[in-house]
């Protein structure tokens, strides 16, 4: 951090949370139901941006990240019984270690090959969930019962609680994710995008930097995964499909690559787009493609990349 | 088997190669080939051969006409940079896919073949198209080869794959020579397609296999590698039999996979690659 | 309410438990509540309300087949319970929202129908995914579940008190009431050959255990990745010894499948028994099916009207609009679903007959219409369950019905065997009955 604890940044981003929480008491049951989901899924997005956005490396394999939170947190209590807090912990660092041997392995490799092997390593571990069926049901999934479904006092099955174990999830990750892009190793992350070579003369070791930004990410990916099997009860083989490690592109595309905020803004747009356009016979999947190639074709910088450009040259 | 995945790879291994981008959605243009097969051959009543041949020929053209109209529309203006491409490709996997689902439906249709005989083993029986595909892909390998390594327009992708700047340099229209790599890789996948129509059939989410196994033989064979290309569609359209005779299907799935990224991480330049391309 | 409300207060319901077994006694039931004093008002007062139902389709993704099909049926169903009258006189208004066969957005679309639609309940899943991902937030949103999947989930006890499939027999019954006959009629030593995911494995544990108890014994089985497209490697895998092959492929490559075993087998094959799930919405025409002359299939629901259809079969397919082969009466290429779709219907009916017997009035009752469909029993054979007579299992929450073995002939289905209700059912895995409402 730079000292300025109270600079105009932080007060936006502080103002965001407050306006989330006031947005509880006010929003519709239906539109709650969707901000809540919005905001798990947004921290997986905000974790991705910091691997995509903000170090420059397109990866296609979040899904596995995102996978292992979800199984990570459901498998341990499905087998063993463990409480939600302690799933919820297991979720974060199996995906924190499985972006860490994929990232020793992947990070060997740059660009269009970088982002195969990610794809690899994803589609390897679905395929695994499949493999285990006995354990995982594979495809079909399994229910983690309501009963289970609480951390303390607190009842993730009900709505409210849910809405604040969501916005809380997403208000720690969004201001780790601020610490991290103004503190010196973020401005590191920074410059590999822009010129991997002058930063590597530069003296700094790129490949472990590439690795924290890659476990950080990872590990952001498995909160949310988890945080979403325990506040909607659901695992399965979806989560680690091809289609989870596209999504939290298109809503960092969306948003806008490179910027804090702009994955909270990707995923909600995305959202309501799909759920608008689902009432309409096979749209939804097309407006998610004809959304990717109008952003990438006019406005690659994402909504709050342009805001960034035109207007607010001091968004983070 | 591997005949057809080596047409199906060879497409997307031209375009990588020539044009250094990766078209995600060469799955999709394969799914669109046997589609469009399906159709075509039911414009014809009666005689199978002939709507199988009305297809072979109209659905490769079509999709070609598509994959430039695409080229020109969209892959052109990002500048063919290479993960703009990757991202607007995604997009276009959707597009084509959805508009497959709506226009054609969810419903698997199967396209007879044009000649039917079955060649009795001693074990086993074996299909006489099957060997037909076989040969038909061979040949069009060779067309595919014949035109890179002994035409003029083959000498003309291999200076823009080699050296973009220089080759416009020498008045190379190189947007055009893109556009035509892009369309011929299509066709290829659509071609593939037609041929293994017969087999399966036409479905609105077939491309996803294709897409997956078609990058594998193309990293294992080298990115950009005709001759590379060629020897691992083959070899790993065995092997991928050989294993699963020891393995489960999806355990054996999962080990190629794991294989092919282990490729990518330690040879980046795949098995046959040359280090410098 | 719970449990022990119930038990105090019997009068406050309509005395169901009693009441009821089958459903004209459910139907005389509702019609009796309407006339007592102080019923009648309040229903004429409401009578415009339509009663809301929300649809839980696979419109996109890979159930669209089976999503198409399971639509026709549905305003098929409803048009016919309208025509009569609706439920408790209201009209029924069907709300479809496609789910893309995707278990988190079905989740999504369940809270969408409770929340925004302000639907009474949510109907019509097929896919067991989308059934075990969507039934959590129906539980917690305590709204009405009512699927229509043929999955063991259900009656396995994971889901919750909420979710209830009253229209269609699970997998493990279906497949133990095949076993007596397989055994008995095909041969003993059987090799299965299922996509390796979970409804495959469901197959293959269940038709094992339902075999060895006939004396049969699978000698293999062989699973196949679920998006498998060339299966010639598979074959050798098969035993020479075995008598059956038993198949289940639900997914598009099914011709491949077909063709492929042909190819392989030539004349001389072992008996060969597979489940229509994956020829639902394939024309048996098709070509590469011949080799499939002579072999056996389980339908749930025979495509094939046969000699003599009951009345209730012909009505059927009149309003649903197909002929008699199973295809779409204006375009004899385009096959339903057979085997699953009257799933729909029946399920509709069930819940007319649930509301009225609970008289249900608006979201506030849902946990009443739980009850009455809970209490039901046994199910005749009717113009609303034209598939024929059910039990309703009310612990479990799942029906139990008559299974059809039909033998290919002449490129059509003809009927070899029916089950009795009592092949399929199997001991209670548990009661969710017990939990709250």
């Amino acid at each position: 951090m730079n000292g300025r604890l109270l600079d105009r940044a932080l007060l936006l981003h502080l103002g965001v949370i407050a306006g989330l929480i006031v947005l509880q008491y006010w929003l519709p049951a239906y539109h709650h139901g969707i901000v809540a989901r919005v905001l798990v899924l947004a921290s997986f997005a905000l974790g991705y941006n910091i691997l995509f956005g903000y170090t420059g490396l397109l990866s296609l394999g979040h899904a596995l990240f995102f996978g292992a939170g979800v199984y990570g947190a459901g498998m341990v209590m499905r087998e063993f019984g463990w409480p939600a807090s302690a799933a919820l912990v297991s979720g974060i660092l199996s995906a924190a270690l499985v972006s860490l041997v994929v990232g020793f392995l992947a990070l060997r490799t740059v660009g269009v090959a970088f982002m195969i092997v990610t794809l690899m390593f994803a589609q390897t571990g679905y395929l695994t969930s499949l493999l285990f069926n006995r354990y995982t049901r594979g495809d079909e999934g399994f229910v983690i019962p309501q009963a289970a479904r609480a951390i303390g006092p607190f009842d993730l099955s009900d709505s409210t609680t849910r809405y604040f174990a969501a916005l809380l999830l997403f208000a720690i990750c969004l201001l780790i994710k601020l610490a991290l892009v103004r503190s010196s190793t973020g401005r590191v992350l920074v410059s590999i995008r822009e010129n991997e070579e002058r930063s590597r003369m530069l003296g700094y070791n790129i490949f472990r930097y590439k690795l924290l930004a890659l476990v950080i990410s990872g590990a952001f990916a498995g909160a949310a995964g988890a945080m979403y099997a325990l506040l909607f009860g659901y695992v399965g083989a979806t989560f680690v499909s091809i289609q989870y490690s596209i999504f939290p592109l298109l809503w960092v595309l969306l948003g806008g690559a490179g910027t804090v905020l702009g994955p909270l803004v990707g995923t909600l747009l995305m959202f309501y787009l799909v759920d608008l356009t689902s009432g309409i016979a096979a749209a939804s999947l097309l407006a998610v493609g004809v959304v990717l190639v109008i952003l990438i074709l006019w406005f690659p910088k994402g909504v709050l990349g342009a805001v960034r450009e035109r207007a607010l040259p001091w968004l983070p | 088997m591997a005949a057809v995945l080596a047409l199906t790879a060879l497409g997307l291994s031209l375009v990588f190669g020539v044009m250094r981008v990766v078209n995600v959605a060469h799955g999709e243009f394969f799914m669109l080939g046997a589609v469009l097969a399906w159709w075509f051959a039911n414009l014809v009543v009666g005689n199978p051969a002939l709507g199988f041949l009305i297809a072979l020929v109209g659905s490769p053209l079509v999709v070609g006409a598509l994959a430039l109209v695409a080229d020109r529309l969209v892959l052109k203006r990002l500048d063919y940079n290479p993960e703009a491409t990757i991202v607007a490709t995604i997009g276009m996997l959707y597009i084509l896919q959805q508009l497959a689902l709506t226009f054609y439906g969810p419903d698997a249709r199967p396209v007879v073949a044009p000649i039917s005989f079955r060649v009795q083993f001693p074990w086993f029986g074996y299909s006489g198209y099957k060997l037909v595909v076989v040969a038909a892909s061979a040949i069009v390998l060779l067309g595919v080869w014949v035109l890179l390594a002994r035409t003029k327009i083959g000498l003309i992708m291999r200076a823009t794959q080699y050296d973009r700047e220089t080759a416009q340099a020498f008045g190379i229209r190189v947007d055009r020579v893109y556009a035509g790599v892009f369309a011929l890789g299509a066709m290829l996948a659509a071609v593939a397609a037609v041929l293994i129509v017969p087999i399966q059939q036409a479905y609105y989410l077939m491309g996803q296999d294709p897409l997956l196994l078609s990058f594998i033989v193309v990293i294992v064979g080298g990115l950009g590698s005709l001759r590379g290309t060629v020897v691992a569609a083959i070899f790993i359209g065995m092997s991928d039999g050989i294993i699963s005779v020891f393995f489960s299907p999806t355990l054996a799935k999962i080990l190629a996979t794991l294989l092919v990224a282990m490729v990518l991480v330690y040879r980046p330049q795949g098995l046959f690659g040359a280090r410098d391309t | 309410m719970d449990q022990k409300t119930r038990k105090t207060a019997p009068a406050k319901g309509v005395g169901r438990r009693k009441v009821i077994t089958g459903l004209a006694a459910v139907g005389g039931a509702a019609m009796g509540s309407r006339l007592l004093p102080g019923y009648v008002p309040y229903i004429q007062a409401q009578s415009s309300e339509p009663i809301k139902i929300g649809f839980q389709v696979h419109r996109t993704g890979i159930g669209a087949a089976y999503g198409n099909w399971y639509d026709r049926t549905t305003t098929a169903a409803a048009k016919v319970i309208n025509d009569a009258g609706g439920i408790n006189g209201r009209p029924l208004e069907i709300i479809t929202e496609d789910d893309g066969t995707d278990p988190k957005r079905g989740a999504e679309v369940v809270e969408k129908f409770a929340t925004l639609h302000k639907a009474d309940i949510v109907y019509g899943t097929l896919f067991s995914n989308v059934v075990i991902g969507s039934a959590p937030r129906a539980g917690e949103l305590k709204i009405p579940y009512f699927v229509v999947s043929e999955g063991h989930h259900v009656a396995s006890g994971g889901l919750n008190r909420y979710t209830l499939q009253p229209g269609i027999t699970d997998v493990k019954s279906q497949v133990a009431a095949m076993a007596p006959w397989v055994a008995a009629n095909l041969g003993k030593k059987v090799t299965m050959i299922f996509p390796d995911f979970a409804f495959g494995h469901d197959h293959r544990d269940f038709f094992t255990e339902a075999m060895a108890g006939q004396g049969g014994e699978v000698i293999e089985t062989i699973a196949v990745p679920p998006t498998e497209s060339a299966f010639f490697r598979y074959f050798p895998k098969i035993p020479r010894e075995t008598e059956v092959l038993y198949h289940v492929m639900v997914g598009p490559a099914v011709l491949t499948f077909v063709k492929e075993m042909g190819e392989f087998y030539g004349d001389t094959r072992p008996e060969i028994f597979g489940f229509i799930d994956s020829l639902e919405a394939v024309d048996l025409n098709s070509p590469g099916l011949e080799f499939l002359d002579g072999t056996y299939f389980w339908e749930g629901h025979r495509r094939y009207a046969g000699d003599n259809p009951t009345a209730f079969e012909l009505n059927y397919r009149e309003k649903v609009g197909v002929d008699m082969n199973g295809a779409s009466v204006d375009n004899a290429r385009d096959v339903a679903t057979y085997s699953h779709m009257f799933g729909c219907w029946e399920t509709l009916h069930i819940i007319k007959a649930g509301m009225e017997a609970a008289g249900y009035q608006g979201p506030a009752d849902r946990a009443k219409l739980i009850e009455a469909v809970e209490a039901m029993t046994d199910i005749p054979e009717s113009e609303a369950h034209p598939q024929g007579a059910k039990v309703f299992n009310g612990k479990t929450h799942q029906t139990f019905g008559h299974q059809n073995i039909t033998k290919v002939a002449n490129r059509r289905l003809d009927l070899v065997h029916r089950t009795s209700i009592e092949d399929g059912l199997y001991p209670d895995e548990v009661d969710y009955t017990t939990q709250p409402l």
